[in-house]
């Protein structure tokens, strides 16, 4: 018999447990699993990593949606279990959703303290536990310049260091007199504080917040001995509390968390408890490793094995902030009974400390060098008697025995039930063995056969040492982000052999390139299509199934299926012949909404998709062709008025914004592009945030490329300044072929920029005629087949399935 | 069940869908890559998006409103996403499509 297995929250502890529970008891339990957060299990250690921009949501989740389909799993996301009925053993979400268990899983995490100090409800103060925190911040470090972070342990430096590199200005405030006062003495705490005042986040100790200041939203922080520091976005993350209200208002027995037994069990037999809301033999804990092992005891529990027990043992902690590496693990206060061996070598920034008792190492603290941390935790939890090599213990594992340095020697010599994963508790035999027997090539297939290095990902560095030891030259570090699920290759690499297989065809490519699908995915064919446009611009033919909706039809769909159609107004400019065949085509039609964009010209909203091609007839009758306001293609260059009509005007900016418009539209790109020309440096048409901008001046033309002001703002880069008009034209449309050829599907032209190098873009573009030129002619080789307006094409009948239903049939036809 | 005639299969181009107004409202007739054909409410479990516009893959179509990926064969969301579209019984003979209504027809 199935029994019913449901979880309240999907965190990282039960996510674990169930991958042992399929493993060991496959179809023994119907599970249902409640989550508040709406969103699948992903991997919250790693959320600094996106908010330092490092790494974005996609690439931290541990199950995709697929997984809970192919496992039978039942995921309700977003709903927030209220009330538990032990009597008639049913949940009930706030959504109103009942189910009856047979087994009850509690995990629920922990929720963050908040400090109630006045003004901790203002609007831009946040904590740092899940996703929405990080939009959030993110979305705050767009508009906002000062941000101050309140605690100063493992989650607030990385929250301050992923706001700094997003721009802003970050102090962190911290009650202590030492930064991590739990993890690290106050020496390591020191060089920690000093390397991030290196890197310009301020930081103040033994700082005790008083308020928050702020008329409806925060403007500053105000500390206990009166220091007003301003802030326009205020990070609490002054430590978490195990979230156990639920299981408390239910009866069980909660203690700081909800108290277990070694088998995880609650108070109610039939009730599981596990992760950071479980209190087992009087400890909580906070980081995954632990966690982790809660879940492989209740999974066994689950299966039936009784024989499973949790045992606590310390978890070394490390701060995931870039560039500074932190270490630290068990009990490292001074004592009577306890000596220390300290290293330091100031001028590296390098701080080590290990404390023994009775010959045995019982905590070790590293700041600057972590590469022995494995090795040092390795002694402490074997209890192993280090009287032998007291001496150069503190220098390292290489100093022992001899050998001289050298990291993959390091680890070579590790044995081999040595830690290497602490997060997973993998060893190192463990990860050798599994490359071996599966034949592993990759680190993603390590982390997915073995977990290591699938958490926190700082032993990565150690994992590839593994790996190349084990592998021996065939392994190649830098292995690449795959373009999607259906292949292994990465968008740079596809690119390159579809030049170099002259691939000229979706399938062909998918075939020779070994797609793991028969026809790709959503993700894939828009790319493939897109780069097979582009590099073979006379011979390709375009696959419209493979394009999205928009581009298919050529307008824009709304949110209820209607569409918008934006006709181009070259550079902003029109004429009252075109307002008017614009208003009879909007009275004709009904269509209920025209409005002005922000790209300088009209759009047209809410028009059914039959009536499509008769709309674009009127238009083109008028003169309008599309504006592709849909494609990834240029879609507008707003001008300013110039010389024409401004007193300040050095030339003529509506002009030129037209010329570049009509030469390079219809080109497909990899995402959009907008441009812009502003006839002075005042800048009226906003050319320093656009993909690429000019700004004329008396003495020509300053061009600018890289900037952005959607998602992300950023100003542009200069690319540099040209006399004539013609030349102007001639950078601007090489600049957008080189882009065309090397960007990433829906990578915009600033992140294609960083990827490459502005000045590698300079080097080609400015410095260097030759590539220039040649950019230049492809471009407008290309132009020869994009230059087509696509509204009129289907007026005249192309793709006029499209537009028309199939058939339209009533029930009497049925009724014989 | 009575079937309808409602066009060839070559009216729909491969890895993509048609639709036909019915009284139980719009459906969307899919072809795939391999051919075979479904029918399907035009209507998105999530928030009603046409489906007949996403794009096809296998035997799914992602919707272009959000791209939830929906199952042509049983009219449901796969991944977490939650819900199911009516599908409608379907049928090829020498390329001609039919369709059956069923007033009372339930997702299949
Ligand atoms: C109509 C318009 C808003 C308006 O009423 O003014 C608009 C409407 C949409 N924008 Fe926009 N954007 C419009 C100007 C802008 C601008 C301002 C500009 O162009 O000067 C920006 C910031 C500049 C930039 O792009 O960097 C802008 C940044 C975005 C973004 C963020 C892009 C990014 O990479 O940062 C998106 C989302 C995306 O493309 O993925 C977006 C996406 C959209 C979409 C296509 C959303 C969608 O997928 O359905 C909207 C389509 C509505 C429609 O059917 O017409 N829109 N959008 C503007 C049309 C301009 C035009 O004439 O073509
Ligand atoms: C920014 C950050 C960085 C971190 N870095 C590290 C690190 O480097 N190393 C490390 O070991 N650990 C780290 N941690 C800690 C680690 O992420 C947590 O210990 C771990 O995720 C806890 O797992 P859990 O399953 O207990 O709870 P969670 O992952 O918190 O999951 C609990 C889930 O339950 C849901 N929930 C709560 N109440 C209900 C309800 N009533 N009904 C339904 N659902 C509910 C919540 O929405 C939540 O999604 C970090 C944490 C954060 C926030
Ligand atoms: S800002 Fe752009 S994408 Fe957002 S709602 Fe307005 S038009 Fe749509
Ligand atoms: S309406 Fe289909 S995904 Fe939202």
């Amino acid at each position: 018999m199935t029994e019913k297995l449901v979880i309240i929250g999907n965190g990282m502890a039960p996510g674990r447990m169930l991958e042992h529970l399929l493993e060991s008891a496959p179809g023994r339990y119907k599970v249902t699993i409640f989550n508040a957060e709406p969103r699948v299990n992903y991997d919250r250690i790693m959320l600094s990593p996106v908010l330092s921009g490092e790494k974005d949501y996609e690439q931290i989740i541990i199950h995709g949606d697929g997984w809970y389909v192919r496992n039978d799993i039942t995921l309700y996301k977003g709903h927030r279990i209220e009330a538990i009925d032990r009597e008639a053993r049913t949940v009930t979400s706030a959504e109103g959703v009942t189910e009856s268990y047979d087994k009850l899983v509690i995990a629920t995490g922990s929720l963050p303290i908040i400090l109630p100090v006045p003004g901790h409800d203002l609007a831009g103060v946040l904590s740092y536990r899940d996703l929405d925190d990080v939009n959030a911040m993110l979305l705050a470090a767009q508009s906002r310049t000062e941000a101050v972070v309140i605690g100063g342990g493992l989650l607030g430096l990385e929250a301050a260091a992923g706001l700094q590199a997003q721009g802003m200005n970050v102090t962190v405030v911290h009650l202590m007199p030492s930064l991590m006062e739990r993890q690290l003495d106050p020496a390591a705490g020191y060089l920690l504080q000093k390397a991030l005042e290196e890197r310009g986040i301020k930081v103040l100790t033994k700082a005790n917040t008083k308020a928050i200041h702020g008329a409806g939203k925060v403007e500053a922080v105000e500390l206990a001995d009166g220091t007003i520091i301003p802030a326009s976005l205020v990070v609490m993350a002054a430590g978490i509390r195990p979230n156990a209200a639920l299981a408390r208002d239910a009866g069980l027995a909660v203690n700081r968390g909800i108290v277990v037994d070694q088998g995880m069990r609650t108070s109610d037999p039939a009730i599981f408890a596990l992760g950071e809301c479980a209190e087992v033999g009087g400890h909580v804990y906070g980081l995954v490793a632990p966690l982790y092992e809660m879940g492989r005891i209740a999974a066994a529990r689950l299966a039936d094995d009784e024989t499973a027990d949790f045992v606590h043992n310390d978890t070394p902690t490390k701060l995931k902030v870039t560039g500074i590496d932190v270490y630290s693990v068990g009990d490292f206060a001074d004592g009577d009974d306890r000596e220390e061996i300290v290293l330091r070598d100031a001028a590296a920034g390098i701080y080590k400390r290990v404390v023994l008792k009775d010959d045995r190492i019982v905590g070790t603290v590293l700041f600057g060098e972590v590469g022995d941390g494995a090795w040092f935790n390795d002694l402490k939890k074997k209890a192993a008697n280090v009287s032998s090599m007291r001496d150069t213990l503190i220098f390292g594992q290489a100093y022992q025995g001899g050998s001289t340095f050298d990291p993959k020697a390091a680890v070579d010599a590790l044995p081999g039930d040595a830690e290497i994963c602490g997060c997973n508790g993998i060893c190192k035999s463990r990860i050798v063995d599994t490359i071996k027997a599966k034949g592993l090539t990759s680190l993603d297939d390590v982390r997915a056969h073995t977990k290591a290095s699938a958490s926190c990902g700082s032993c990565t560095g150690l994992v590839e040492q593994l790996m190349e030891l084990t592998l021996g030259d065939t392994y190649n570090r830098t292995a690449v982000q795959p373009m999607c699920g259906c292949t292994a290759l990465g968008h740079d690499e596809v690119r390159r052999l579809i030049k170099a297989k002259s691939l000229k065809t979706v399938p062909a490519v998918m075939q020779e390139l070994e797609w793991k699908t028969s026809c790709g995915c959503a993700k894939c064919r828009p790319a493939l299509n897109y780069y097979l446009v582009c590099d073979w611009p006379d011979e390709y033919a375009d696959d419209y199934q493979s394009r999205f909706v928009n581009e298919r039809v050529h307008a824009n769909i709304q949110k209820d299926g209607t569409f918008s159609v934006v006709p181009r107004m070259w550079g902003g400019v029109t004429s009252a012949a075109e307002l008017r065949a614009i208003a009879d085509v909007v009275d004709k039609f009904a269509i209920p909404t025209v409005k002005v964009t922000g790209g300088q010209r009209i759009d047209m909203l809410g028009i059914r998709k039959e009536d499509l091609p008769a709309v674009w007839a009127d238009l083109g009758k008028a003169g309008f062709v599309s504006g592709h306001a849909y494609a990834k293609g240029l879609r507008t260059v707003k001008t300013c008025v110039g010389t024409d009509w401004c007193r300040f005007g050095t030339q003529d900016s509506t002009g030129f914004g037209i010329r570049i418009e009509k030469f390079m539209w219809g080109s497909w790109t990899p995402a959009k592009v907008k441009m812009a020309v502003s006839g002075c440096p005042r800048n009226c048409a906003e050319a320093t945030c656009k993909d690429v901008g000019v700004i004329c001046v008396d003495s020509g033309y300053e061009i600018h490329f890289a900037g952005a002001a959607g998602l992300d703002i950023k100003g542009t880069e200069v690319l540099g300044l040209v006399r004539t008009e013609d030349e102007a034209l001639e950078h601007i449309a090489a600049l957008v072929q080189m882009y065309r050829e090397q960007g990433r599907y829906l990578e915009r032209i600033y992140k294609w920029a960083k990827r490459v190098g502005i000045d590698e873009v300079r080097r080609q573009i400015l410095h260097n005629g030759e590539t220039r030129r040649a950019y230049f002619d492809r471009f407008v080789f290309s132009q020869k087949f994009a230059q087509v307006d696509p509204w009129s094409e289907r007026v005249s009948g192309k793709d006029k399935h499209e537009f028309r239903p199939l058939a339209a049939v009533g029930f009497s036809e049925a009724a014989e | 069940m009575s079937w309808i005639a409602i066009g060839s299969l070559d009216d729909i181009p491969v890895r993509g869908a048609r639709c036909v107004n019915t009284p139980l409202g719009r459906i969307a007739v899919f072809r795939t890559a391999e051919d075979q054909v479904f029918a399907i409410e035009d209507h998105c479990p999530h928030k009603g998006g046409p489906l007949s516009q996403g794009i096809v893959h296998g035997t799914s179509v992602t919707c272009p409103l959000h791209n939830w990926v929906i199952s042509l064969e049983t009219g449901k969301a796969l991944g977490a996403d939650e819900g199911q579209t009516r599908t409608h019984p379907v049928k090829v003979e020498d390329r001609r499509l039919f369709i059956a209504l069923e007033r009372s027809a339930k997702a299949a």
